[in-house]
């Protein structure tokens, strides 16, 4: 209990140094935490994709040429398109004008599927903010205003290529983006909740609730995930509406998920409890709510993000799995899981391999949010040496 | 050590009960009881349903009987080796559950195993040389893999042999082995196939455990035990080797008891993906059916396999460290 | 016949740099000094002054990013001199060297073993690293060495793992694998600094004696001008890098050359000999009387077993403080002075006793059994200092909230009035007044330590109870602290319960002493006559193994 070895000296002619320097700035927690944060230079970068990833999701009508149900059975499987900027102006010159080409469709008669050659001759403009389907934002306001789309609706129009029913995937991928992370979010969220208000009573009070909480959480962390969630997700009603659905999905990801956040504000409290600042404030008579939340919970703050900030891909990670096997969320809804359902079948791949672009966004989110997540974790404690 | 595994062992009861219990609420939840289901089910296509037969089964499972007295029933059906009945197979899951289970097990385990033999080098050589080109290559392959979900690996990987080499490699053996008897010729068939599901198995967990063995070590390499070790001479190589790894071994060998869980947990997904023998598909196909009974027994058993492997880190655990086996 | 008149090692202008950030810091600059066969150089220095990058450069240990960027290290051998600088920190010729002709013991006996081998694998890997003998002859010989530091049952203890050991038989397993090779120089850094004071006389006896055995040269880094006096017969002096002063001991103490060599020495010396004190009144009145208190933790609770065994922290303490005085309480660790300051406030409750504390207004409470709005009312007025300044300022609050905290809840001062009140406080102390805005991490140790006080005394305070609060500071800055503490307990009349492992600190400070040992107090008396006539066999025990800063107290000083 005492520590009789001296613990590291110090130079008392630090501060006149300092001041001489003029180095000494009134730098509060977080000043240290963003300067810790930006020498990891991966995260800053993971930082900005995943503000870009949440962007689409905020704005994923607008952003999206089309509505996700929106279905043209003459374009099933239809390649990606490219973007071209410039077209010739009919005397030999270029001029501006972002298109696309359109296709010269032909049917197989021996396989029955489509089979599309470009046909540079049918030059579709596009632009952007053009008017084109009408959707209600945020289901609140009536809008027909995308961001980018062709000036004609009734042309093709599919950078990432369609599906088995001819639907614009781009369209699809961007309004999955918004289900999927928002599940991330969402589902964290709630485990958040849970694990701070478990991880926080078993780490201040110790003792007895503190034991029967971490053999609830070991025990919780041995089951196999996957087989539990399908047993959970399986015995759902089939008649539930989507809405239901999907918040039922993202409570029994949100029952597991919490361990991970009640076992770092455990620790943290656990070892707040003995610091000697907290005792010290105890001992100027703070009462026990100021002493959690001004002394004990700046502590805290960085932590937790960082383990939200790494919670969330495992919840993305989960959703997308359960989707996938056809036991989270159904379609109509579209996430980027459900929309890897698709890929299921290898026909289908083999002949549009561009179904992979929603894996593709999984990937990336993932891993940019597990950037940023070290990155937060490392900078979380400015002044551990 | 004989009395530490009995106590492990007798540790491990409460845990087991609660899975249990787990597994029995799995097979609560949906709604309407089992035998209604079956019969609903008979009846839907057409046979007429045998009232005596009926009543044979809920008297079986006390179905009219209270939640307690139906999961001591069930339990008590589970210590006689009765894991209740498939209404889908219309077979006891005993029967159905046995042979995919062990595959599962086998292909798990086979998975661990490899995991450790790639990840324990790549790790210590990883923290020993950190912030080499080696390092760098094993971090960034360590963050695409955990960003990856192995269904999609499994997918990518079928896509990838199917339109570059023309074979699928889906299944554990070749049409003519799938029944055969063991033999050379079947363990070989099984190797050509296997490599595939324990590939997308292993790629995540092999990338988590590469970030775990090098920050463990990192950990370790800068105590003055290391530094006392290089003061008496010990050559750099085996200085590494025989200290800070011993030490950073430990908590290694007790991530066995969530990288067990997870194995069998992507095991599902991927089996589902490459159609394998195992149990996973014959899970997923009971839990779109509501085909309780033997979802709850695959559950029951997936705990007790990681209630198993656990027990054997414990005691490699205690093996390995001094300070638990004599505390 | 050793030859003594040439250097067995010769350090010749060594600069060791490590590149930071932005900068360049140089650990040790254009440093040179030779070391003899068969006598013990002290290196002495506070923290920062490279005193243990200069150990670690000569057997090629220094760090990364550290490197040694100029100078020459030439250890003398059969073969002619070899320049260790020149033989990099990798490859055999480096090995050869390390363990077999140079040794090194570590400040930290608790992890400088690994704690998943055997002590005698350990020391048996090194004999057999160095010398071809078979494992057996190897084990004998470990045996012998287990034996020679006084490790009882030394062929049982080559099958035991370190942390079955306390600190000082680790500190003893790793002196016998330094020695496990016959080396020709033994480093020893800071080797007894984590140790308690009777361990640390028994650990300097045993290194003088085996040097003396073997006739190896020792090179001994500390910080600790006590231990330099004991056992060094010459000295080097070390500041922010560079050689301060170079000496025979005795010239050292008593002439020292250099200004900081003076200051530091002055510092040391200056606790040698009590503070002025203010007079006493003759009739005492107390504060707190402390009656029979204890505090026992049950041990091994089970699920939901009951308790075997009880740990005895405090095991009936009894002890009165009376009003302006100032009670040391002395012991090693373990012996339960911290836990019982602790315990005074309430910090862990006590199971049994009474503390009657007289209130300024004449009443008397039992803190012991007080509830909690009771302890509420005497936060104010009974204060704590904590040993390290450090962890007891909470690192994301400003120095403006720190002080200020005790005053908001005790007090109903305005924002405004806590404001001038913290200034006035900050000035008290001997801090600017304008450092309001700033965070902790901004100042140094003794600077927080000011800060604690400053919050120690922010509102009424009567009794402190200063829980070694010069501990974790430099020996330069130990009396300025314990000199402003002073000043305040005149101002305020101020009482002090001080804890401290340090009888120098407690002699220099205290009225009276309590000696403690394992949660019990063995003596109590008047601090002249604790330290000069102590009557209990462990009072007498833990004075004489205080090292003075005398090397005239040595056996071996001449007339």
């Amino acid at each position: 209990m005492t520590l009789e070895a001296p613990l590291p000296h110090q130079d008392d002619d630090l501060l006149d140094r300092q001041l001489n320097a003029g180095q000494l700035q009134a730098a509060g927690q977080w000043t240290m935490v963003w300067n810790k944060f930006r020498k990891h230079k991966l995260a800053v970068v993971s930082l900005f994709v995943v503000a870009l990833i949440y962007f689409v999701a905020l704005l994923a009508e607008f952003l999206a040429p089309y509505d996700p149900g929106k279905f043209d059975p003459r374009y099933t499987y239809v390649p990606p398109q490219s973007i071209g900027w410039f077209v010739d102006d009919g005397a030999g010159g270029q001029s501006f004008q972002p298109h696309v080409i359109g296709f010269d469709i032909k049917l197989d008669p021996v396989s029955f599927r489509r089979i599309f050659t470009p046909d540079p001759t049918q030059v579709i403009p596009i632009g952007f903010f053009v008017p084109g389907q009408s959707y209600k934002m945020w289901g609140l306001f009536d809008m027909n205003l995308h961001f980018i789309g062709p000036l004609d609706p009734s042309q093709p129009f599919f950078l990432a290529g369609g599906d088995r029913l001819g639907r614009d995937l781009l369209s699809r991928t961007i309004h999955g983006t918004r289900i999927s992370m928002s599940i991330g979010l969402v589902g964290v969220g709630l485990s958040l909740l849970i694990g701070m208000i478990l991880g926080g009573i078993s780490g201040y009070r110790g003792g007895m609730v503190d034991r029967v909480i971490q053999r609830v959480i070991e025990f919780i962390r041995s089951v196999p995930t996957i087989p539990l969630w399908l047993g959970l997700a399986a015995a759902m009603p089939k008649d539930w509406p989507p809405l239901q659905v999907y918040f039922a999905i993202l409570i029994i990801l949100s029952l597991i998920g919490w361990t991970e956040i009640a076992r770092v504000v455990r620790g943290r409290f656990l070892s707040l409890r003995t610091d000697d600042f907290v005792i010290a404030a105890r001992l100027d008579g703070v009462s026990e709510f100021r002493l959690i939340m001004r002394h004990m919970m700046p502590s805290l703050y960085s932590h937790i993000i960082a383990a939200i900030t790494l919670a969330i891909p495992n919840m993305i990670l989960a959703e997308t799995s359960l989707s996938f096997l056809g036991l989270g969320l159904q379609p109509p809804i579209v996430s980027w899981g459900v929309l890897l359902q698709d890929t299921q079948n290898l026909r289908a791949i083999t002949q549009a391999p561009w179904l992979f672009v929603p894996g593709a966004c999984v990937v990336l989110a993932v891993l940019a949010l597990n950037f940023l997540g070290d990155g937060v974790r490392d900078a979380a404690d400015p002044y551990a040496k | 050590m004989l009395f530490f595994i009995l106590k492990r062992i007798a540790g491990m009861i409460p845990a087991m009960l609660a899975i249990s219990v787990l597994a029995f609420t799995v097979i609560q939840l949906p709604p309407g009881d089992y035998v209604s289901t079956y019969a609903a089910q008979i009846a839907q296509s057409g046979e007429t349903v045998d009232s005596a037969v009926l009543n044979n089964l809920r008297e079986r499972y006390g179905l009219g009987e209270n939640v307690v007295v139906q999961y001591f029933k069930w339990m008590g059906g589970i210590v006689r080796g009765d894991f209740g009945q498939s209404f889908e197979w219309n077979q006891p899951v005993t029967d159905l559950i046995w042979g995919r289970m062990g595959m599962t097990a086998l292909i798990s385990v086979l998975t661990l195993v490899l995991m450790w033999a790639f990840s324990l080098p790549i790790g210590i050589y990883s923290a020993a040389r950190q912030y080499s080109i080696t390092d760098y290559l094993s971090t960034a392959f360590a963050f695409l893999a955990m960003a990856t979900p192995n269904f999609l690996l499994a997918i990518v990987l079928l896509y990838i042999t199917t339109m570059w080499f023309g074979v699928s490699v889906g299944g554990l053996f070749s049409p003519q082995f799938e029944n055969a008897p063991w033999s050379l010729a079947k363990l070989w068939d099984f190797i050509t196939h296997a490599w595939v599901p324990i590939f997308v198995l292993g790629t995540a967990g092999t990338a988590s455990l590469i970030r775990i063995m090098r920050a463990n070590l990192l950990d370790e390499l800068h105590k003055p035990y290391v530094e006392a070790g290089r003061a008496k001479g010990l050559p750099e190589a085996r200085l590494i080797l025989s200290y800070p790894t011993r030490v950073a071994l430990n908590p290694f060998i007790s991530t066995v008891g969530w990288v067990l869980p997870a194995l069998i947990s992507g095991e599902l997904i991927v089996s589902t993906v490459l159609n394998l023998p195992t149990a996973g598909p014959l899970l997923l196909q009971a839990l779109k059916s509501q085909d309780m009974y033997l979802a709850g027994a695959f559950i029951l058993l997936s705990g007790g396999l990681v209630l198993i492997g656990t027990l054997v880190s414990d005691v490699l655990l205690a093996i390995s460290d001094p300070r638990i086996r004599l505390s | 016949m050793i030859d003594t008149a040439t250097p067995i090692l010769r350090v010749s202008n060594l600069s060791v740099d490590f590149p930071m950030h932005k900068s360049v810091l140089h650990a040790v600059k254009d440093v040179s000094f030779d070391l003899h066969r068969g006598e013990t150089l002290c290196v002495v220095g506070e923290s920062g002054s490279g005193k243990s990058v200069t150990a670690r450069a000569i057997l090629q240990l220094v760090a990364k990013p550290g490197e040694i960027t100029a100078g020459s290290i030439h250890l003398a051998t059969e073969a002619g001199e070899v320049d260790i600088v020149a033989l990099g920190n990798r490859g055999s010729a480096i090995r050869q060297i390390r363990g077999r002709r140079i040794a090194m013991i570590f400040q930290e006996p608790m992890t400088s073993l690994s704690p998943v081998h055997t002590i005698g694998h350990q020391i048996i890997e090194t004999i057999l690293l160095h010398e071809k003998i078979s494992k057996e002859e190897a084990r004998i010989r470990a045996a012998a060495l287990l034996d020679r530091v006084r490790i009882p049952n030394p062929d049982a203890a080559l099958d035991r793992y370190s942390f079955e050991f306390s600190g000082g038989m680790r500190q003893r397993a790793m002196i016998a694998m330094a020695l496990s090779c016959n080396p020709e120089i033994l480093i020893a850094d800071e080797p007894t600094t984590a140790l308690d004071v009777t361990t640390q006389a028994e650990i300097l006896s045993l290194i003088r004696e085996l040097q003396r055995d073997r006739g190896m040269a020792v090179l001994f880094i500390t910080h600790d001008m006590g231990v330099v006096a004991q056992i060094a017969d010459r000295v080097m002096v070390m500041f922010r890098g560079e050689k301060v002063e170079e000496a025979n001991v005795f010239d050292l103490f008593a002439r020292p050359q250099q200004a900081y060599t003076r200051a530091l020495l002055g510092s040391v010396l200056k606790l040698e000999t009590p503070a002025p004190r203010p007079a006493r009144p003759m009739a005492e009145k107390p504060i707190a009387e402390i009656n029979d208190l204890a505090l026992h933790f049950p041990l091994n609770p089970g699920f939901f077993g009951r308790p075997t065994a009880y740990l005895k922290a405090i095991d009936g303490v009894s002890l009165t403080i009376n009003q302006g005085e100032t009670v040391g309480v002395v012991g090693e660790s373990g012996s339960g002075k911290t836990t019982l300051g602790r315990t005074l406030l309430r910090v862990y409750n006590p199971t049994g006793g009474q503390v009657h504390y007289w209130r300024g207004d004449g009443t008397s409470v039992d803190i012991a059994s007080l509830g909690k709005a009771g302890m509420k009312s005497l936060y104010g007025e009974v204060r704590m200092v904590f040993q390290d300044p450090h962890s007891s300022l909470n690192p994301r609050m400003t120095i403006y909230q720190i002080i200020s905290e005790p005053l908001r809840t005790n007090t109903d001062m305005s924002e405004h009035q806590m404001m001038d009140r913290v200034q006035e406080l900050l000035t008290r102390v001997g801090l600017p007044a304008d450092i309001g805005d700033r965070y902790p991490h901004a100042f140094s140790g003794g600077q927080r330590q000011r800060i604690s006080i400053a919050r120690a005394i922010a509102v009424r305070p009567r009794l402190i109870i200063a829980d070694e609060p010069t501990s974790a500071l430099d020996v330069s800055l130990r009396h300025q602290v314990l000199d402003l503490m002073r000043d305040l307990q005149s101002e305020f009349g101020l009482s002090y319960l001080f804890i401290s492992h340090d009888i120098s600190v407690i002699r220099y400070f205290c009225d009276r002493v309590a000696v403690m040992k394992n949660g019990k107090i063995v003596e109590i008396g008047d601090v002249a006559q604790i330290c000069e006539r102590p009557q209990h066999d462990y009072t007498r025990q833990l004075i004489s193994a205080v090292p003075r800063p005398d090397p005239r107290l040595r056996a071996d000083a001449p007339a």
